[in-house]
């Protein structure tokens, strides 16, 4: 279990870390998802 | 017509552009003197001033470089000027030498400017045995900065919302001029017990810099100001 | 009438995930696993550094997407190269060079971040002059500058040349302004990961870190990529799909009104 020392600063660490890449991850799913309605499955290079 | 040429003609067109208009003059250099006055008002500390003169005078060159730089692609712009000269065939690397030749000219007057203030205001003071390392310093310092401006100011010209981008864009590659030509200074001065051995090392930086930005601008030129 | 709107139906379950294949789902699951392998380890089954006590566990993060944000703005630089040499020319290295730096300057925000806090803890101050990180501080407001390059408009090939011409000049600034840095800050001495003063179980924790992150990255890159895809191809669809949804809403609105007064 991690020690009581400096535990604001690694948690906050880990949570700023991956709470920023969530959101980058779901803007960008969010813009997929938008973009995609104005593209048919045909026309899009990897299906 | 040869690329050596072409640029000799943009350089000398620029300069009579700077020449009728007195923009740099009347305009430019009041502000890069002003920077310095407020550097004053902010430090408010004359030995404090004195330690940092070299560091404010590059400092205030590379605000006023973002000014100068800007308008000198605003004559191009106003009347697609660029444009009629990529269309006509006109070699790109041409038009990028003889427009950093003259930016190279104004960016010289605004320095040797710059210098006096720091001398006259913060009273730095130019030493016998640091002269021949304060003129290279300015002379590489120079070369880079306007190979620098002029590569940037031809991607950022033209279309809304670019003119913000300059500074966004060129203060983060200035860095190892301002770095450089500063400790350069420094050591030129005799500030802080240099002496002028420690900045010859600098000026081997300066002088890549030029080389990189001078090389590669005339290469990557075309590409940017293309639309 | 209906023939004419193939593409503006409402959203079908497949399109709920419109840039997935089952590469990038298999990628995505493994990078998800990962990064859970990384908190349970990190936060959890490491020990404490003897001097840096629970410091240590921010390298995890931090030194992992270091590596990663340099990696990405190398793949920018390269798939830029890429783009500009005639032979390989393809806007798909233009789109890749676009994700990689957004990705990259994620990745670099996270180390400046987790950097920050660490050195908050080990030196007790949150940002301090040293070659290091002067050179990455110019590096992620560069990439900054270059993403917002990126957003200028024109044709999909004048950004693609635009931006590419831009990456390489980066690339080329990277080791000036590393020099210059270097010269003026020395690099700080305080670095144990490098002096291998690693335990066995923290060592492995900065390798699943690295292996997390290094799967992150791929699935992050390869989505953006698609997404950009997406949008040029939109863009290039332009005014038609505007009109065939304005008709498509209009009829569906027709059809509302219908039922409801039937």
């Amino acid at each position: 279990m991690i020690g009581m020392l400096h535990a604001p600063y690694v948690i906050g660490s880990y949570v700023i870390t991956f709470a920023g890449i969530g959101l980058y991850t779901w803007r960008m799913l969010a813009q997929a998802r938008k973009a995609a309605r104005q593209v048919p499955p045909q026309e899009r290079p990897w299906t | 017509m040869n690329t050596w040429r072409i640029a000799r003609l943009v350089a000398a067109k620029d300069l009579r552009v700077e020449w009728r208009s007195r923009v740099v003059t009347n305009q430019v250099l009041p502000f890069a003197a002003l920077v310095m006055v407020m550097f004053a008002f902010a430090l408010d500390n004359d030995t404090v001033l004195t330690r940092v003169a070299p560091g404010l005078v590059w400092l205030a060159t590379m605000f006023s470089l973002l000014v100068i730089v800007q308008r000198a692609f605003a004559v191009e712009t106003a009347d697609g000027a660029l444009d009629a000269l990529q269309v006509a065939g006109v070699r790109p690397a041409g038009i990028f030498l003889g427009k950093a030749i003259a930016l190279a000219a104004q960016l010289a007057l605004l320095e040797l400017m710059l210098l006096a203030a720091a001398v006259v205001l913060y009273k730095a003071e130019v030493v016998a045995d640091g002269v021949v390392l304060l003129v290279t310093t300015f002379v590489a310092a120079t070369t880079g900065l306007a190979f620098v401006g002029t590569l940037y100011g031809g991607l950022a010209a033209g279309a809304k919302g670019r003119e913000t981008l300059l500074p966004l864009l060129m203060l983060p590659v200035v860095a190892p001029v301002l770095i450089g030509a500063t400790r350069a200074t420094e050591a030129a001065l005799g500030t802080e017990n240099a002496t002028p051995s420690d900045g010859w090392p600098w000026i081997g930086l300066l002088a890549l810099f030029a080389v990189v930005f001078g090389v590669g601008g005339m290469l990557a030129f075309g590409s940017l100001i293309d639309e | 009438m209906t023939g004419f709107m193939t593409s503006t139906t409402s959203p079908s379950p497949r399109d709920r995930a419109p840039t997935s294949t089952t590469f990038s789902r298999a990628l995505g699951i493994a990078a998800l696993v990962g990064i859970g392998w990384l908190i349970v380890f990190g936060l959890f089954l490491s020990p404490n550094d003897r001097v840096q006590k629970t410091g240590v566990r921010i390298l995890y993060i931090h030194v992992p997407s270091a590596w990663l944000a340099y990696l990405a703005f190398f793949v920018t630089g390269l798939s830029s190269a890429a783009y500009l040499w005639k032979r390989t020319r393809s806007l798909t290295w233009d789109r890749i060079a676009g994700a990689s730096a957004e990705v990259g300057v994620l990745f670099m925000g996270i180390t400046l971040v987790s950097g920050s806090l660490w050195g908050r803890i080990s030196w007790g101050t949150f940002w301090t002059w040293d070659a290091r990180l002067t050179t990455t501080a110019f590096l992620f407001v560069t990439y900054i500058g270059y993403l917002a390059v990126r957003g200028l408009g024109g044709t999909h090939q004048q950004r693609a040349k635009r931006s590419a011409v831009l990456a390489i000049l980066a690339m080329l600034e990277v080791p000036l302004v590393h020099f210059s840095v270097t010269w003026w800050r020395p690099l700080h001495q305080n670095e144990t990961v490098e002096n291998g003063k690693l335990s066995g179980l923290m060592l492995f924790s900065l390798f699943v870190g690295l292996i997390a992150f290094t799967l992150l990255y791929v699935w992050l890159v390869l989505h953006r990529q698609r997404v950009l895809t997406l949008l040029d191809q939109v863009d290039d669809q332009g005014l038609d799909v505007a009109i065939a949804e304005r008709r498509n809403e209009a009829v569906a609105a027709d059809v509302t009104v219908q039922e409801v007064s039937s």
